[in-house]
């Protein structure tokens, strides 16, 4: 029979106010096998630590009931707290009565009997419980970066900084990211490229980081500190090692009329191409949808004039493999498409464009060489309006419910920089708020305003109706003077909501890193952990955990760095002891187990077993790899005879919480 | 066919390919066709059967004969290769150790059926061409094949083998029958009228354990309801909804792995339609996950135990399943 201390925390009033403790203690202190029951304050504090260390020690405590917050708050400090008075840590059990008791109960005398009945489940299990030992395994000192920009560049470059091997992974054929589109950065209006191309170079000349371009991440198996991961090097028909990024090929080759896609398709390129001046790696790719040679053999030109005799018709994609101790996402964003907002005739009018597109079109690296000029006639436009809010914080199911977070700013600036550049354009901006908390962005936002007379408008854009005369006809309502507004204009520009890369959610499979609703990652705690996945070794890093500007991306990029820097400074990770297990003497070694197993963590093995009758049977049976099972317990459930079992989560203890839930 | 069927057998048995043969023998009455094993050609003239109610599925004998020493022949209908298969992606059976010879099978029929039809007291049966013909006590009588068939073979899922070492008779072609009538059937009632409908079915069972003990797919070492430590053994005894629930969670063991060979129905002295809940299981699965028949191949994954990007959610198998 266990000796069963029960401890139930008030978390000040975050329990106490919805749940009488005291009685939660008295009810629970007649539950057999506990010998010691007490409530305080605050369990996790010194005070309350020592109130469990001293009852163990006095009362000969086996096993510990806390109950408190949810054991992913506090699990660990009790955990310790246990090990500390020398009770094996796994012999400490959390009812969770504040998450999923108090905070969602405003009744006292309900939340009361649901604390107790969670406290009797819990006692009910810590009975089936058995001292763990953990295991511990090696770390991989290498990082893997998924995804080359400013995000992945700046951990990259953390990493690296710290003295460890990282290699970047981007799926474009030049790290750089959306950055290396934008024209100039708010608040303070530097250009993106001179703060960007800086830290490409960087990337390229660091010994430590080694840079996977034009190549996606296929396959990830292991866990923390031991990933094992297949990149697929796409086939660019170029060899890196030979192209010297001179551009000859992008002059001479004969096929001109593919897409831009740099440029968002405001322009055209050739079928080899650089993508802009400052790719790292500036290396020459051949469109293979375009390409003459490559769909029907007839052309050949590139490898004509390439000196460096680069040119490699017949590459193929390569399968890398590597391992890495720790993994960082930073797929970052896109912004989304528009065709279920018909309203701003974004399909029908060249005019009419998305804010990332007007970044091209001011920027002198654009297809208009830096002048901005209608797309429909390459004229000057006099009149411009821009639509804030396209598809953000949209609950109608066309677009997103979330704020894109970044659009004031960047639409403060394109009013503002258009204004400074040409002075005889009219600017108008329409508004559900404008929210600008960020250091100097709201001084930023009031330039625009007061130095600038950018027109910002309260209200929504109802309909954008392109006319025959080229203009846009823009019908909207500015909600404060409470008038149905007309404005004659020459383009329209929409800020668009931003929406998780579409590699994100496979990628996330593959991890099994969690997301929310959105497809953004989530974090191992929204405040504490925020650059976490709940996935040990995962990290995040920009935009894929959330809309994010570039200073706040930057500062999460080293941040997760640190995290990485953190678990690869150590030499080895203590495992978790809560793996699976198989009972030979039930094992049909039927395979199901091994075929839902996401972690590769159990093999068969033949096994010779002694029958009745002094008879010998062969039987193939299931073995499971403690170091790489990290206890999910898909197997346990796939088992047709239960001859599965999670240690510290069996099914006998699951069945007894059940039962002590349900008396 | 059973002279055939036995001359290949004396042979394989004769030239030392096999040791001993899974067939059947005729039990107490002629109906009563029992799976039995034979050593000898003497053993086969004397008891081996092959005959209209030869339904007996042998695949799940294997399990244990291929682990037995020697090497076994076994003669399987095209419905048993499924089993078979199922069996050896689970590596329950032995491969080297079986020899499978495919037999053809116009549909089996049995006791049950021929009662319902009003015929009694039978005293041998055989197949001319489309229509069985029955001896009884009482004189003979000709019903029409399509008729006199077991439940189970009105749904054949097609003459074809999945699996053998040599075949017996022409191959025949898959067919593709309404296996799911009944199951929509039960689908389109109310929550509240398939509970009564179950309770009422269900409440006949004896818990005899033929149709875990028949099932192709209840192979485990230990099953579950007979261990003692797995906390169910008992719980099924408690009350009779516990009882019932047997059955359920029998479902849910083979769901993804039961082949829809009917066995479980045929064996239940009962008469409890238990092949409808497998049927829904698959039905799902064929909704959920594509077209997918358990046993068509001997290696690969099983829609429940694979996973694909394009799964559908829990909670559409939820809200498809059939909630209210």
């Amino acid at each position: 029979m266990q000796r069963i201390g029960v401890f139930v925390c008030w978390c000040g009033s975050n329990i106490a106010a919805t749940v009488d403790v005291e009685a939660v203690a008295e009810a629970l202190s007649h539950e057999p096998g506990v010998v010691f029951s007490a409530n305080y304050q605050y369990m996790c504090s010194e005070a309350g630590q020592n109130l469990i260390k001293d009852a163990i020690r006095d009362h000969q405590l086996t096993g510990v009931v806390i109950c408190s917050c949810s054991p992913r708050m506090h699990e660990q400090t009790f955990r310790k707290t246990a090990a500390a008075a020398g009770l094996n840590p796994y012999m400490v059990e959390i009812a969770n009565i504040r998450e999923q008791c108090s905070w969602i109960h405003k009744d006292k005398a309900a939340g009361t009997e649901k604390a107790i009945i969670l406290g009797r489940a819990a006692v009910a299990k810590v009975h089936l419980n058995a001292p763990l030992v953990a295991g511990e395994s090696p770390v991989t000192k290498r990082a893997l970066v998924i995804g080359g920009g400013i995000a992945g560049i700046q951990t990259a470059l953390d990493i690296a900084d710290a003295g460890f091997e990282v290699d970047i992974v981007e799926k474009e054929p030049t790290i750089g990211g959306k950055m290396t589109q934008l024209d100039k950065t708010f608040p303070t209006l530097d250009c993106a490229a001179c703060i960007l191309t800086p830290k490409m170079v960087d990337c390229a000349q660091d010994e430590r980081i080694h840079i996977y371009a034009y190549s996606e991440v296929e396959k990830v198996e292991g866990f923390v500190g031991n990933f094992t991961v297949t990149i697929k090097k796409k086939a660019r028909f170029v060899d890196e090692t030979k192209c010297t990024g001179c551009g000859l090929c992008t002059e001479k080759c004969p096929q001109k009329k593919v897409p831009n896609l740099f440029n968002l398709g405001l322009d055209t390129r050739r079928a080899i191409y650089i993508p802009f001046a400052q790719a790292v790696p500036k290396v020459a790719t051949i469109d293979a949808d375009y390409c003459n040679m490559l769909k029907n053999g007839k052309c050949g030109v590139c490898a004509k004039v390439c000196t460096a005799g680069a040119i490699d018709y017949k590459q193929t994609d390569q399968h890398i493999e590597e391992k890495y101790g720790a993994i960082v996402v930073a797929t970052g964003y896109n912004p989304i498409k528009l065709d279920s907002f018909e309203e701003y005739a974004y399909a029908q009018s060249p005019d009419v464009v998305t804010s990332l597109e007007f970044e091209r079109l001011t920027n002198a690296a654009g297809p208009t060489g830096g002048t901005l000029l209608r797309p429909s006639d390459g004229k000057h436009p006099h009149t411009i309006v821009f639509v804030q809010c396209v598809g953000s914080r949209d609950t109608s199911g066309c677009g997103k419910p979330y704020c894109s977070k970044i659009c004031c700013m960047y639409t403060a600036k394109h009013a503002m920089l258009t204004r400074d550049k040409y002075p005889d354009t009219e600017v108008y901006v329409f508004y559900i708020d404008v929210r600008t908390p960020g250091k100097n962005f709201d001084e930023f936002y009031r330039r625009a305003v007061e130095e600038y007379g950018v027109h910002y408008i309260k209200g929504m854009v109802g309909k954008v109706a392109p006319q025959a005369d080229g203009t846009l006809m823009v019908q909207a309502s500015d909600l404060i003077s409470n008038e149905q507004l007309h404005i004659s204009a020459d383009m329209v520009v929409l800020a668009a909501a931003i929406e998780p890369d579409k590699s994100a959610r496979p990628l996330a499979t593959m991890l099994t890193a969690s997301m929310d609703t959105n497809d953004f990652f989530t974090e191992a705690h929204p405040k504490l952990r925020p650059v976490e996945s709940p996935t040990a070794g995962i990290f995040l890093s920009g935009a894929c955990q959330g809309p994010k500007d570039i200073p706040e991306t930057v500062a999460q990029a080293g941040a997760a760095a640190s995290k990485v820097i953190g678990l690869l400074s150590k030499n080895k990770l203590t495992g978790n002891p809560c793996v699976a297990r198989s009972d030979e003497m039930l094992c049909n070694g039927c395979s199901s187990c091994e075929k839902v197993c996401p972690y590769g963590a159990i093999s068969y093995e033949d096994k010779e077993f002694r029958m009745p009758n002094r008879t010998v049977a062969i039987r193939r049976v299931a073995k499971v790899n403690p170091a790489v099972c990290q206890g999910c317990g898909a197997c346990t459930v796939a088992c047709p005879s239960g001859a599965m079992d999670l240690l510290g989560f069996s099914n006998r203890q699951i069945m007894a919480e059940v039962d002590a839930i349900c008396k | 066919m059973q002279s055939q069927l036995i001359e290949r057998a004396k042979a394989l048995l004769a030239d030392g390919t096999v040791d001993r043969v899974l067939g059947w023998k005729a039990g107490e009455f002629a109906y009563d066709m029992t799976p039995a094993l034979f050593s000898s050609a003497q053993e086969l003239d004397e008891g081996f059967a092959y005959d209209a109610f030869c339904g007996a599925n042998l695949s799940k004998y294997l399990v244990k004969e291929s682990r037995k020493g020697g090497r076994v022949l076994a003669f399987l209908k095209p419905c048993d290769t499924y089993s078979m298969n199922q069996l050896l992606k689970e590596h329950r059976i032995l491969r080297e150790n079986v020899y499978l010879i495919g037999v053809p099978c116009q549909g089996k029929t049995d006791v049950e059926t021929l009662r319902a039809l009003g015929i009694t007291s039978i005293t041998a049966a055989r197949q001319e061409g489309e229509d069985l013909v029955v001896e009884t006590l009482y004189g003979q009588r000709r019903i029409p094949l399509a008729e006199a068939m077991a439940e189970r073979c009105k749904a054949c899922k097609g003459k074809k083998h999945m699996i053998y070492d040599e075949r017996i008779g022409e191959e025949g072609e898959l067919e593709n029958p309404d296996r799911f009538g009944q199951v929509a059937a039960l689908e389109a009632m109310s929550s509240e009228e398939r509970f009564a409908f179950w309770r009422g079915e269900l409440s006949r069972c004896i818990r005899c354990n033929a149709c875990r003990n028949v099932c192709p797919a209840c192979t485990c070492e230990q099953c579950v309801f007979d261990n003692p430590a797995s906390g169910v053994d008992n719980k099924a005894a408690a009350t009779s909804f516990e009882e019932n629930m047997f059955h359920i969670i029998r479902a849910f063991h083979v769901a993804g792995r039961c082949t829809d060979c009917g066995e479980c129905s045929r064996v239940c002295p009962q008469r409890i339609p238990l092949h409808l809940l497998n049927r829904k299981f698959i039905k799902d699965i064929n909704t959920f996950y594509g077209e997918y028949q358990a046993g068509e191949e001997a290696e690969g994954r099983t829609p429940l135990t694979a996973y694909t990007e394009g799964d559908v959610e829990p909670s559409v198998v939820y809200t498809k399943g059939g909630n209210d």
